[in-house]
């Protein structure tokens, strides 16, 4: 039995430690955030964070995981509080379909955490992985730039 | 008080209400479903509101909030919507063609207001006093000497179980309507909350992957099933004919044992895919229909010039693989999916499963975004085959990514001639235009358009493919230029279909507004025409020229200084030709060597009619126009002789941000009371054209074979 630590809380999950890491968050711990895309590591919907780490867990067993601290959207806060990212998204509408949303947000995070002064360019750059189909890329960079700013405290 | 004792006490403005109005057109989906309380219910624990039409991420839930809100003098919070659900919403087909706001708004619109003129005319009734001296606000009516009464209160028995009236007293206050309000879909969106099928978690369900074939039409020849069957976690193997799919207790036990069992099937291939697309199209046999100008338009003569244009396969593409949730018990079936027509979902999934339709329930739930008739109906029909097998057990299944590129109903490749003469004065004194595709909708409504069916032991045959009619049009969407010059234009209809085709967002629009407002540069060049100027000068609607003048002016077309490597393009479409204006003005980038193009900025222009949410509509054409590009600049549908080869996103590369503007700026401009005209695929041919016309012009060279792909940049531009 493995022993996750996912958005600050220990879970002991049944999976075998060969299974995706997007499979144990989804089935057996019911969060929603990260989502399945393509399996491949190609379009960055399943992204989280591991110590702070922004990684594609379709293709990260979760046996690499353990001991480190993963974190998805739902350790950012909630609809009813939501977190400065999250806020950052919702004040921007950034989201058509909203699927590929929760990625591009963890990943913004992990950059914003290492680089809290983060330019627009380095956004744009950080989220290079990630595919939106519904070309809602300009709201999302605007959200970034929103998320960073309310990060650093800035109303 | 039932509705007979109004009618027979007589209060003559419910009487009127009451009474049919046959033979008069009602506004919007209220034409089809008549009843007020098909579309709205009002009960002492608050307002439902009822659509047929279902949240793409288009944002039409937020939309149709307002319209109630606004007619009904209610907090939009106060309202509950029920989307496509076969069981309690109006039959409103798909959600397609952006007419939702058309159809849905209109209905919800005047259902609203007429029913707030019922709950007025009941208040002045009961208290006596004239309907004039009553009004709705904040969520109950109001009448002199302070009465008050809540709207749930008012409705009794049959109120608002009576046949709309083609007139209604609409609120024009525009407290709600017409506002920036912030998507009610987006919080859950963002903090992880089950807002889609594919977050869908039922007690004792199941997960299943279906084996599918390698290309059309494959026979499974043999399968060793064995080592999959004793997998821990395999429930059942799944096979009918050539369908092929496996139910596991865990999603991750699904994957594996598809890709096992896979790997232990043998296929007989037949499919014959064609080699060169453009070639092949215009010789496969076509019904010609000339939809017009044929009597009006002569031949162009004198100075002629004429250009092919050529549109690939290309696919929806959804972020999300296709998924739904089935449970087959007590001879039932309900179907949890993000089908575009719950209705025509309902019907052939009836056909396909051999019950009668008030047997099954299809309920909507959101999806990743489809951009038309992807694999949403196939995996629903996947489930629901699968859900039979293990009775009583609720079946989730979702689409792998291969699947998903391989198997979904592409756009289809099209072709476009187009010849025409200008005249002594530069303008165009006549154009042809000739269009070659197949059908832009195979969707259900059969079971023969549900990909399981055709691999079943008895297999349901596709139904004969059919042209979508004027004046909306399939492949011949937008393909009669709006401007004012004669136009005979011929929509070559090719039943037959080398791959799998269905409605992509913009059907035929995206290739003839390509076609044809490249073309309008190309004659502009000749003419030694400014190409904002060569249009305008070559049409009248009032509407269309706002929208190219304020696309132009904020851009700042005249000012503009053109710098080494860099270009700028224009277009215009109407939508359909009936629906929403949409201009639009971008520069481009192009690195030479590299085959690189990159779009700099984005100024586009839209008129959707009464603009109900207008961030709502930014949202949309920014979409749009993003789409496109990444449709016209990466994006081809790769096969080989028999198997579609482009699996991936690797193979199939799409828009990332490296090619995502600096800026894009939407001006909206908003026409209070005038009808709703849709804003989903306004953008799409419009951004293809100005996209081709930047090219050329930043390059000196007209490219007209989508997509400008850094391969076909680099061949053509060192030729």
């Amino acid at each position: 039995m493995a022993k996750l630590d996912v958005n600050g809380r220990m879970h002991e999950v049944h999976a075998d430690e060969g299974t995706p890491l997007l499979y144990v968050l989804r089935e057996e711990l019911a969060l929603n955030a990260a989502k399945f895309g393509c399996g491949l590591g190609q379009c960055g919907a399943c992204t989280v964070l591991a110590d702070g780490e922004a990684i594609f867990s379709c293709i990260t067993p979760i046996s690499v995981v353990q001991g480190r601290k993963i974190r998805t959207v739902e350790g950012l806060g909630t609809a009813e509080k939501p977190g400065p990212m999250q806020q950052a998204f919702i004040e921007a509408q950034a989201a058509q379909c909203g699927y590929c949303i929760p990625g591009m947000m963890m990943r913004t995070q992990a950059l914003l955490e290492r680089k809290p002064g983060a330019s627009e360019a380095d956004i744009r750059a950080a989220l290079q992985p990630h595919l939106c189909r519904c070309g809602t890329h300009m709201r999302i960079v605007r959200a970034a730039v929103r998320a960073a700013e309310l990060m650093r405290g800035k109303s | 008080m039932n509705r007979r004792e109004f009618i027979t006490t007589g209060g003559a403005l419910i009487v009127s209400f009451s009474l049919p109005a046959f033979g008069q057109k009602l506004p919007g989906a209220l034409d089809k479903e008549p009843m007020l309380d098909a579309w709205l219910r009002v009960g002492t624990e608050g307002i439902t509101v009822f659509t047929g039409k279902a949240e793409l991420g288009q944002g039409i839930k937020t939309a149709l909030l307002q319209i109630a809100a606004e007619q009904l003098a209610v907090p939009m919070s106060s309202i509950t919507l029920v989307t496509a659900d076969t069981a309690r919403t109006p039959n409103e087909g798909y959600t397609a063609g952006s007419n939702s706001m058309k159809d849905s708004g209109t209905a919800i619109l005047h259902a609203a207001a007429q029913a707030r003129e019922l709950l007025i005319a009941q208040a002045a009734k009961q208290w006596g006093v004239a309907p004039d001296q009553v009004s709705a606000q904040a969520g109950e009516v109001r009448g002199p000497e302070g009465k008050r009464a809540s709207y749930g209160a008012l409705v009794q028995g049959d109120l608002l179980h009576v046949r709309a009236q083609p007139q209604s007293a609409l609120g024009k206050a525009r407290t709600v309507m017409g506002k920036a309000v912030q998507r009610v879909d987006i919080p859950a969106k963002v903090t992880g909350g089950a807002a889609y099928v594919h977050d869908l978690r039922l007690p004792d369900m199941l997960h299943a992957r279906v084996v599918r074939p390698p290309s059309y039409g494959a026979r499974l020849a043999a399968l060793e099933a064995e080592p999959v069957s004793s997998m821990a976690g395999v429930v059942k193997i799944v096979r009918d004919g050539s369908f092929l799919a496996v139910v596991a207790a865990r999603e991750w036990t699904a994957v594996q044992a598809m890709r096992a069992l896979r790997s232990g099937a043998k296929w007989e291939e037949k499919a014959k895919l064609p080699r060169d697309i453009y070639a092949t199209l215009p010789q496969l046999g076509s019904q010609d229909t000339v939809i017009a100008g044929a009597d009006t338009t002569p031949p162009p003569s004198g100075r002629v010039i004429e250009a092919e244009y050529r549109r690939p396969y290309q696919i929806h593409g959804s972020i999300g693989p296709a998924c739904a949730v089935a449970r087959y018990e007590n001879n039932s079936l309900t179907v949890w999916t993000h089908s575009q027509g719950v209705y025509p979902l309902r019907g052939a999934l009836a056909e396909l499963m051999a019950m009668p339709p008030e047997r099954i329930h299809c309920v909507h739930m959101e999806g990743a975004g489809c951009y038309g008739h992807n694999a949403a109906d196939d995996v629903a029909a996947d489930a629901a085959l699968i859900a039979r097998q293990v009775p009583g057990k609720p079946v989730r299944v979702q689409w792998m990514r291969e699947d998903e590129h391989a198997w979904e109903p592409f756009g289809p490749a099209m072709l476009g001639k187009v010849r025409a003469a200008l005249d002594a004065s530069g303008n165009v004194n006549s154009l042809q235009y000739d269009v070659w595709s197949n059908t832009h909708s195979s969707r259900p409504g059969k079971a023969g358009e549900l990909a399981a069916a055709w691999s079943l032991a008895k297999p349901f045959e596709p139904s004969p493919p059919r042209p979508i009619p004027q004046p909306e049009g399939g492949g011949d969407r937008n393909a009669i230029p709006l401007y004012k010059f004669p136009s005979r234009v011929t929509h070559h209809f090719i039943p037959e279909m080398p791959l799998r085709v269905s409605a992509l967002r913009a059907l035929g629009a995206y290739t003839n507004v390509f076609a044809i407002e490249s073309f309008m540069d190309e004659l502009a060049l000749a003419a030694k025409a400014d190409p904002v100027e060569f249009r305008l000068r070559q049409i009248d609607d009032p509407r269309a020229r706002d929208v190219i003048r304020l696309a132009a002016e904020r851009f700042g077309w005249d000012k503009y200084q053109k710098q080494n490597g860099r270009g700028r393009g224009f277009a215009f479409a109407r939508y359909k030709n009936l629906a929403a204006y949409c201009a639009l003005a971008m520069e481009v980038n192009v690195e030479r060597e590299a085959g690189d193009m990159r779009v700099l900025r984005v100024v586009a222009a839209v008129d959707s009619g009464e603009a109900v949410n207008p961030d709502g509509i930014r949202n949309q054409i920014e979409g749009g126009i993003l789409q496109s590009v990444s449709w016209s600049s990466f994006e081809a549908v790769m096969y080989n002789d028999t198997r579609i080869t482009s699996r991936d996103w690797g193979t199939y590369p799409i828009l990332r941000f490296s090619h995502v503007p600096q800026s894009l700026e939407v001006h909206v401009i908003d026409r209070p009371g005038q009808p709703f005209l849709g804003t989903g695929e306004a953008a799409q041919g419009p951004a293809a054209g100005a996209l081709a016309n930047a090219l050329a012009h930043a390059t000196g060279v007209r490219v007209r074979e989508l997509p400008f792909s850094p391969r076909r940049l680099r061949a053509v531009l060192s030729a």
